[in-house]
């Protein structure tokens, strides 16, 4: 049975659809016959059990992997086979699992890094760091350091982020993925790791990109309360299939969900 | 007793009595280690973008040097072949990216570092072709380089300074000082230092790999054209000048494979080390010291601190 989606909580137009979506790696399954739908300012949350298909369901819509089968439609658009940088330069933009951050650089390089798609003073200038490429920097700079004051991280401007704790990386992460001003932002499970003070900072950073910016969210995320609290819509993966889509409540009272956390007596 | 005394206190005592010599070997080590640091930047700018390491950079430099003379033989005037030697290594960047690394992506790395192996012969092949092999001479007045040599009065002797060494130093110095800045300042700098952390991070920004990649083997070949004219300039344009481009080895070794600090002051040290070990320390095995002692100090590192003086520690979690 398929959760019926709530066209209550659409606050606009498909932004991403994914049709019949299927991806292997020769005879392993991760995906198979998935469909959903991000909409436009929605936050959407993409959860299941272990080994479910969610970091893969995120890689093939930022283009690290390529569905086998199906397609994905952004902006309307369905979209080509395309690498991730594209995708990046396309309005996508993501966090990791573990965390991928350029760990020899200071917080600061590597939020203006993020940066880098909004640039394009060229080679010459940037060698001799005059005219427009000073400018440039000028102005980026300016915007790399608001997102540095809403996500509080000032005190840890200069300091390379290898050395920083796991929940401020995390933090670090967002901020280069805001830098991007991306129309799709994937968070792929943005509080994994933290302490409870730490998840609900990072819960109040991602309402806030949400409603001020307008941002449209996809996250993967483990902890049912929070997923529960920040979700407008969320579609459940097992074995690579869907299994529920829908509001929050919807998806919490289905016996299919239940048993894929649960366990089912065989 | 009297090897120790030859070993141990007799170059020094050598060193107080004739402070000119020292200056005169001193410079002489410096002006080779600014030219070493400059090759084995080369070496570091491949490294850190793309893990690889280019055994090729030793042959860019002969056949950047190669190009640029070959082109002026052929009645090019001096600066246009310049431009075009700079061109050459452009092209030569993309065809790189193109036909060798993007073919191997994701390979292991041993698989890249026999590519640029091929590459080698390849370039070997194709200068010799195109250019001969016989040794050719440096165009040095052509391109307004400095002949001749000052002298100066110091500390009761004389140092000599041949012009067209104060003229590689600085030319190096500023080069070096200019990949520097740019490494450090820029978008373009940013977006190589991050592709050298992390790929998947660099591409998930929106960092084009194949753009870096074609960026910084071009850097590579312009600093290969700058290094290949100034040890032309002093030995002459030959296939055998890739032998001087290995010394970048124990360079690399010393200063640590991801630090241009590193390959800087790994360059002096080899550079001043080599000279002072061939002037005070060969006559006592017969001279000949300068050819295998930067080798033998890169072993000692090897054997004490093998991520060498600035590279990053590997500590390997169990």
């Amino acid at each position: 049975m398929r959760a019926p989606d709530n066209p209550v909580f659409a606050k606009g137009d498909v932004l991403l659809a994914v049709d019949n979506v299927s991806l292997g790696f020769g005879g392993v399954k991760a995906l198979t016959d998935v469909s959903f739908d991000i909409r436009k300012s929605e936050i959407r949350a993409i959860i299941g059990p272990n080994g479910a298909g969610k970091t893969s369901m995120l890689n093939c819509i930022n283009g690290f992997y390529y569905p086998t089968e199906g397609r994905i439609t952004f902006k309307g658009v369905k979209r080509p086979k395309m690498r991730p940088h594209e995708a990046a330069r396309g309005g996508i933009a993501r966090t990791f699992q573990n965390v991928a951050l350029f760990k020899s650089m200071s917080t600061l390089d590597n939020i203006m890094a993020g940066r880098s798609i909004k640039m394009r003073s060229n080679f010459f200038w940037q060698l001799f760091r005059h005219g427009p490429a000073m400018k440039e920097e000028v102005a980026h700079r300016r915007f790399v350091e608001e997102i540095i004051d809403f996500l509080e991280i000032q005190h840890i401007r200069k300091t390379p982020v290898g050395k920083l704790p796991y929940g401020l990386q995390k933090r670090v992460e967002l901020g280069r993925a805001l830098a991007m001003e991306p129309e799709l932002l994937l968070l792929d499970e943005p509080m994994a790791g933290m302490n409870l003070e730490e998840k609900e900072d990072m819960s109040r950073f991602i309402l806030e990109v949400n409603q001020q910016y307008g941002t449209t969210i996809a996250l993967i995320e483990h902890d049912m309360g929070v997923v529960m609290d920040l979700s407008d819509r969320v579609v459940v993966l097992e074995y690579g299939r869907k299994i529920a889509d829908g509001t929050p409540q919807v998806v919490k009272s289905d016996q299919r969900v239940i048993d894929a956390y649960l366990g089912v007596a065989h | 007793m009297d090897i120790l005394y030859k070993v141990f206190i007799e170059p020094f005592v050598f060193m107080g009595e004739a402070p000119d010599l020292l200056i005169q070997t001193l410079w002489e080590g410096l002006v080779s280690g600014v030219l070493y640091a400059l090759i084995a930047l080369g070496f570091v700018l491949i490294f850190k973008a793309s893990g690889v390491f280019n055994f090729a950079q030793g042959i860019m430099v002969v056949f950047a040097a190669l190009t640029l003379v070959g082109l002026y033989e052929k009645g090019v005037p001096a600066f246009l072949a310049l431009i075009l030697a700079a061109l050459t290594m452009l092209v030569l960047a993309v065809v790189v990216e193109r036909v060798v690394l993007r073919p191997l992506v994701n390979q292991p790395d041993i698989i890249l570092f026999m590519a640029t192996f091929g590459l080698t012969y390849f370039l070997i092949g194709f200068g010799e072709l195109i250019f001969g092999g016989n040794p050719k001479e440096m165009i040095t007045e052509a391109l307004f380089l400095p002949q001749g040599t000052t002298e100066l009065d110091m500390l009761g002797g004389m140092v000599r300074f041949q012009h067209l060494d104060i003229a590689a130093a600085v030319i190096a110095s500023i080069m070096i000082g200019l990949l520097a800045v740019f490494f450090s300042k820029t978008r373009i700098g940013r977006a190589l230092r991050a592709v050298a952390d992390s790929h998947k991070a660099a591409l998930s920004v929106g960092i084009s790999l194949n753009q870096i990649w074609v960026i910084v083997w071009f850097a590579a070949g312009l600093v290969a054209l700058v290094a290949g004219i100034m040890w032309g300039a002093r030995s002459g344009v030959s296939f055998s000048l890739q032998i001087i481009a290995l010394k970048a080895l124990p360079v690399l070794i010393l200063g640590g494979f991801t630090s241009i600090p590193g390959a800087i002051i790994g360059g002096l040290i080899i550079g001043v080390g080599e000279k002072i070990g061939e002037f005070y320390w060969g006559p006592l095995v017969g001279g000949g010291v300068e050819t295998w002692l930067a080798y033998v100090i890169a072993l000692l590192f090897l054997l004490y601190r093998p991520q060498g003086l600035f590279g990053e520690k590997i500590i390997e979690r169990i």
